[in-house]
């Protein structure tokens, strides 16, 4: 595997000042761009200051904004996140690192029975607006306890969002929304492509809608329906497919909550085939709610069943070959794709 | 105060006989008994303060200043009520009175109520926050955690347990180690413990916190020892099996902080009885609008389900 991904040049990416920025890189100059544009935006979390969190993504803000506003915290999950529930209430976006998605079990009652559920209760008058970043993602050789992708358990609730990107390009853009939206919104960034993944990013300010799938690689004879990290390996997989004649479209919903239906049955309806790839459970999980959108709306248009390719259902093991076969990889996307085109 | 304790009294009472006659959906968590602890409280804070409340909630909600024919309202779930009827009995929240919301999770407003009074003490607004909740949610690790980021950044909050002596249908002491107030001490909070039954030693007490956080000195903590009169909820009604007739009758006819505020003011000559009369029947007659317009307002039309799930 090559050290970095580059990802494709975005049409929308091309304008004057475009830099080639790593997934980490973008979603830090996200963040920074907010809390300039607006002062009521604090980052809350454990080693988030002078340490920028382990895999550095803030790292600089703090010296940019302050310690008021890049604040570190005990290590108190449920608590700074139920404070930054309240804080949002009373008049802060606050954005909170939960440093490894796995920690996501601590602050599920904050997340799911405050922050979610108080909009409504209230009938409306109260609003949380608040951002949880959270990681996801396997083959650090973490193990269990830091390895999970657990974005469909925020995706079931409702009063919550969830953001799912998988390029530096969407990463900023999205984040940003995020950020300025009025709605508790987590967002799941994949701590593999922190570092691995680049793009281009252009200098001036852009925005992306929550709910706005892209298609990140046209085809005519098979979706590729995949998020976070698998986007990259339905990529390798488009490619591998075009050698045997298999033109393969690559479509990212982005955010899992609210889903762009439209766009992804409409690209199904189109191919007739299509396959879901997402790095977390398969069983309850994403690719079943994503494929039975399809199935619902591209019934008459489908030449088979929709497909799913999921991570394997164990806890994740240390050991690099356990782990790996339990990551769905490019020859998996492929060897499914190549059957259900009859190659 | 006696008129806002009254208030609460009268408020419950017909929260009980609603439900007794089947006029009300749900259940509801009645807060006789301990009324001395919401009005001792909330009557040292400003109209703009922030509380938290808990399921048993409704005497705090009032006592921040709640309309009582709205809170009727949003306890028979009528669109006219605080949350539009998608709230109800445990989950009355108004952004006027600074009430973010009482909570059915015990220990919910903990991180809440800390969270206000970060963003206050942030924004540079002097609000301090209130969180009220029961000894139940010492239980909750959340309550120490929070207590630890209060501590930790001087935030304006203060933490009022109410000390009811029972958590559900268990007796405190079977599931409260050690020293209440020492668990506060241990974060470095000022801490009281006081008598929740007499509403003037709650308000000097809570004067005293309040006073303190707004001066952007820290943090407190109030243990107020109280009773709670009635059930767990409305319909526990045989309460043998976990607490004797006796002890309530005790409380009821010893420690009723109404009779005991009553009997202060007029022995101190501050009221007479026909005032304190007139009072409450002043007060009894606006509970009674107050029901007959919950009763009177329309249900939400169905269509409305979808309504306020995202901002």
């Amino acid at each position: 595997m090559p050290d970095t991904v580059a990802t494709a040049q975005r049409p929308q990416a091309s304008g004057t000042g475009v830099r080639e920025l790593t997934f980490a890189e973008a979603i830090r100059e996200g963040l920074a761009e907010e809390m300039r544009r607006d002062p009521t935006v604090v980052l809350l979390g454990e080693d988030v200051a002078e340490a920028g969190t382990p895999f550095k993504v803030v790292k600089g803000l703090v010296e940019q904004f302050g310690k008021d506003r890049v604040v570190d915290t005990p290590i108190s999950e449920a608590g700074f996140t139920g404070l930054a529930v309240g804080a949002a209430m009373a008049g802060l976006r606050p954005v909170v690192d939960i440093m490894f998605g796995d920690f996501l079990t601590l602050v599920m009652d904050q997340v799911v029975n405050q922050a979610a559920k108080i909009h409504y209760m209230s009938g409306g008058k109260w609003k949380v607006p608040m951002v949880v970043r959270a990681t996801m993602g396997a083959t650090r050789r973490s193990a269990a306890q830091h390895s999970q992708s657990l974005h469909a358990w925020p995706s079931h609730v409702p009063g919550l969002k969830v953001v799912i990107p998988s390029t530096p390009y969407d990463a900023k853009g999205l984040i940003k929304a995020a950020i300025r939206d009025d709605n508790p919104v987590i967002v799941f960034e994949d701590k593999i492509s922190y570092m691995k993944v680049k793009g281009p990013v252009p200098a001036e300010e852009y925005v992306i809608p929550l709910g706005v799938a892209d298609i990140k690689r046209e085809g005519r004879d098979i979706s590729l329906v995949a998020t976070s990290s698998m986007v990259q390996v339905a990529l390798g997989a488009a490619t591998m497919l075009e050698e045997i004649g298999v033109d393969a479209e690559v479509v990212d919903p982005r955010t899992t909550w609210p889903l762009d239906e439209k766009t992804l049955i409409e690209s199904v309806r189109k191919t007739s085939r299509c396959i879901v790839i997402d790095e977390g459970y398969f069983r309850y999980g994403v690719t079943g709610e994503i494929a039975s959108v399809i199935a619902e709306g591209a019934f008459y248009d489908l030449d088979g069943p929709v497909r799913r390719i999921g991570a394997r259902h164990v806890p994740i093991p240390f050991s690099p070959p356990l782990e790996d076969a339990t990551v769905p990889n490019e020859r998996d996307v492929f060897e499914m794709a190549r059957q259900m085109c009859n190659k | 105060m006696y008129r806002q304790m009254i208030g609460i009294r009268l408020f419950e009472e017909r929260v009980n006989d609603l439900y007794t006659r089947a006029l009300m959906p749900g259940l509801a968590h009645l807060y006789i008994g301990e009324e001395a602890v919401a009005v001792g409280v909330c009557e040292a804070l400003q109209a703009d303060d922030y509380i938290t409340s808990t399921h048993r909630g409704h005497g705090h909600c009032l006592a921040k200043g709640a309309a009582p024919h709205l809170m009727f309202a949003e306890l028979l779930g009528k669109e006219a009520g605080y949350c539009k009827g998608k709230g109800g009995s445990m989950h009355i929240a108004d952004p006027a009175t600074g009430n973010l919301g009482a909570n059915a999770i015990v220990g919910g407003g903990v991180a809440l109520a800390t969270g206000a009074a970060y963003a206050s003490k942030t924004i540079g607004q002097h609000r301090v926050a209130v969180c009220f909740f029961g000894e139940g949610a010492l239980g909750q690790g959340i309550l120490y955690e929070s207590m630890n980021l209060a501590q930790l950044w001087t935030l304006p909050v203060i933490y009022v347990c109410e000390n009811n002596l029972y958590n559900e249908y268990t007796h405190y002491s079977e599931t409260t180690a050690g020293d209440v107030q020492a668990r506060a001490m241990a974060f470095g909070l000022a801490a009281e413990t006081i008598d929740g039954q007499d509403v003037r030693a709650v308000h000097d007490a809570a004067s005293r916190m309040v006073a303190r956080a707004r001066r952007g000195e820290g943090p407190g903590f109030l243990l107020a020892n109280t009773y709670r009169f009635r059930g767990h909820h409305v319909g526990d009604i045989s309460r043998d099996y976990y607490r004797p007739k006796q002890e309530e009758q005790r409380w009821m006819s010893e420690r009723d902080p109404l009779t005991l505020y009553s009997e202060w003011l007029t022995s101190e000559g501050l009221a007479d009885q026909a005032t304190l009369d007139r009072i409450q029947s002043e007060v009894a007659a606006e509970m009674d609008s107050a029901v007959e317009f919950a009763q009177n307002a329309p249900f939400p039309d169905p269509k409305r389900v979808d309504e306020d799930i995202y901002a």
